[in-house]
């Protein structure tokens, strides 16, 4: 190559590495703070399948609501409830028929010091501690699953004084991991980590005490023809995402 | 306006109020002592009692959640004298507002202790008045707007405290749920109007409240 040539061949090659880096795309994913964990584990076994890299924004699904209503630059949402979704499509923020169930969540009653918490909850009755912390209600599906366990035990009234809100799941389980709440109602996922061995006690509460958490993931109209949230989507419905999405701790 | 928003409302005038009284009282001889030392250690002092306008308030709201939690030296200590715990409480919110607002006092008042002349407290001393003396009878009057900048600043600063009260508040109704998580919830919540009303409230006090200031301590002459 001449020497006249060596510059503008070098801007050439550069161009041409961003082009196929620009092929293998990226994807702004907001992502419920109970499944901040597993997909964490996921991202890079989503990178290996497809080439295709991940941008996570980790928060309360009511709080993503509102910023993507404001608009967020988020392509795909995983949200902690169906109802959000639904509503995004409804307000055509979101793409019609792309919303599926990628999990279905549980909810524990998760404290710090081990044998705190015992296997029937009964530790919430019993009323030994000065703070419960939960996820904010109004923005967090866990919060609201929470406040129907206290309601279902006939505990809301009582213990409301005891209450301490986190804005959103990652919070109540940091009040909890500090010890400044003595327990706290949280995600399986974020007690019971593969691999890990759990720390403290916890109570895996019965589906019959609260309506299902169903955790729905939805294609954004940011993303809609950015193939690597389309490949995402498609992925998450496949047997690999799966099997780890239930090593977690979660149903489908 | 719901109670709900009323709560939050008399909550944060009483924190900041609160909050205000004790950085008068331990930030004026603070003040004091930064603006007549003469010890090496000057930009030590000076730059700790500034650190808070440094740091994010997430960093300030951490090391206090760890700090007053029950494995922190701070939550052991008030544990062990049978005041509980801090976070989550009014009390740990005024703690943390003063830490946090302190800056806002101590600076406007050590640049007004700065700013006397040493010959009005030599002649004050000429006349045999003794330290203390000279403190309320020279000092303090004549630093009085430093005083008055000092004490609006504190308020407003503490009223607009957010990233410290969100960390280790809890967001409990009439205890921990201040007027800036109030609007933070609303926001969240999408519940714009709600949102709008506390938010309005706000914007309106602290143009109000920084008019007045600057217009009390214009200087006699431009009067």
């Amino acid at each position: 190559m001449p020497r006249w040539l060596a510059a503008p061949g070098a801007l050439l090659l550069t161009l041409a590495t961003l082009a196929v880096t620009a092929r293998a795309g990226e994807v702004q994913v907001a992502v419920a703070a109970n499944f901040a964990g597993p997909m964490n584990a996921l991202g890079p076994a989503f990178t290996a399948a497809t080439g295709h890299t991940l941008k996570l924004s980790v928060g309360a699904t009511g709080k993503f609501h509102a910023q993507i209503a404001a608009g967020a630059p988020f392509e795909v949402l995983l949200a902690a409830d169906d109802e959000t979704p639904k509503k995004l499509v409804a307000e055509g923020l979101a793409v019609a028929g792309t919303n599926f169930s990628y999990a279905i969540g549980t909810l524990v009653l998760w404290s710090a010091q081990p044998g705190f918490v015992d296997d029937q909850g009964a530790v919430l009755a019993a009323g030994q501690f000065e703070h419960l912390a939960i996820a904010n209600p109004k923005v967090a599906p866990y919060g609201a699953a929470a406040m129907q366990v206290l309601r279902a035990r006939g505990l809301a009234d009582i213990l409301a004084p005891k209450l301490v809100t986190g804005e959103s799941i990652a919070q109540a389980q940091q009040f909890v991991a500090t010890g400044n709440a003595e327990l706290g109602f949280v995600a399986l996922s974020q007690v019971a980590v593969p691999g890990k061995p759990v720390i403290g006690s916890y109570w895996r509460i019965p589906p019959s005490l609260y309506g299902e958490i169903r955790q729905d993931a939805v294609l954004l109209k940011v993303g809609e023809t950015n193939a690597a949230a389309i490949a995402l989507l498609a992925w998450l419905k496949g047997d690999a995402a799966k099997a780890t999405i239930q090593a977690w701790g979660y149903g489908r | 306006m719901t109670a709900g928003d009323w709560g939050a409302v008399r909550l944060t005038a009483e924190l900041a109020a609160l909050t205000t009284v004790l950085l008068l009282l331990v930030g004026t001889p603070l003040a004091w002592g930064l603006a007549r030392t003469r010890s090496a250690f000057k930009p030590l002092w000076a730059a700790l009692v500034a650190m808070p306008l440094v740091l994010p308030p997430t960093v300030i709201g951490f090391y206090l959640l760890l700090l007053m939690g029950p494995h922190g030296a701070v939550g052991q200590a008030t544990q062990w004298l049978g005041l509980g715990r801090l976070p989550f409480s009014f009390a740990g919110l005024v703690v943390a507002s003063v830490l946090y607002s302190m800056p806002f006092v101590v600076q406007p008042l050590q640049q007004a202790f700065e700013a006397i002349p040493e010959n009005a407290l030599e002649a004050a001393a000429t006349l045999r008045a003794g330290a203390w003396d000279r403190f309320f009878s020279v000092a303090l009057p004549l630093a009085r707007p430093g005083l008055l900048t000092a004490s609006v600043l504190g308020f407003a600063h503490t009223v607009g405290e957010f990233g410290v009260v969100l960390m280790i508040g809890g967001n409990i109704p009439d205890r921990t749920r201040t007027l800036s998580v109030a609007v933070y919830d609303h926001v969240e919540a999408a519940e714009f109007a709600e949102a709008h009303r506390l938010a309005a409230g706000m914007v309106a006090f602290a143009l109000v409240v920084l008019v007045s200031l600057y217009a009390a301590n214009r200087p006699a002459a431009k009067r």
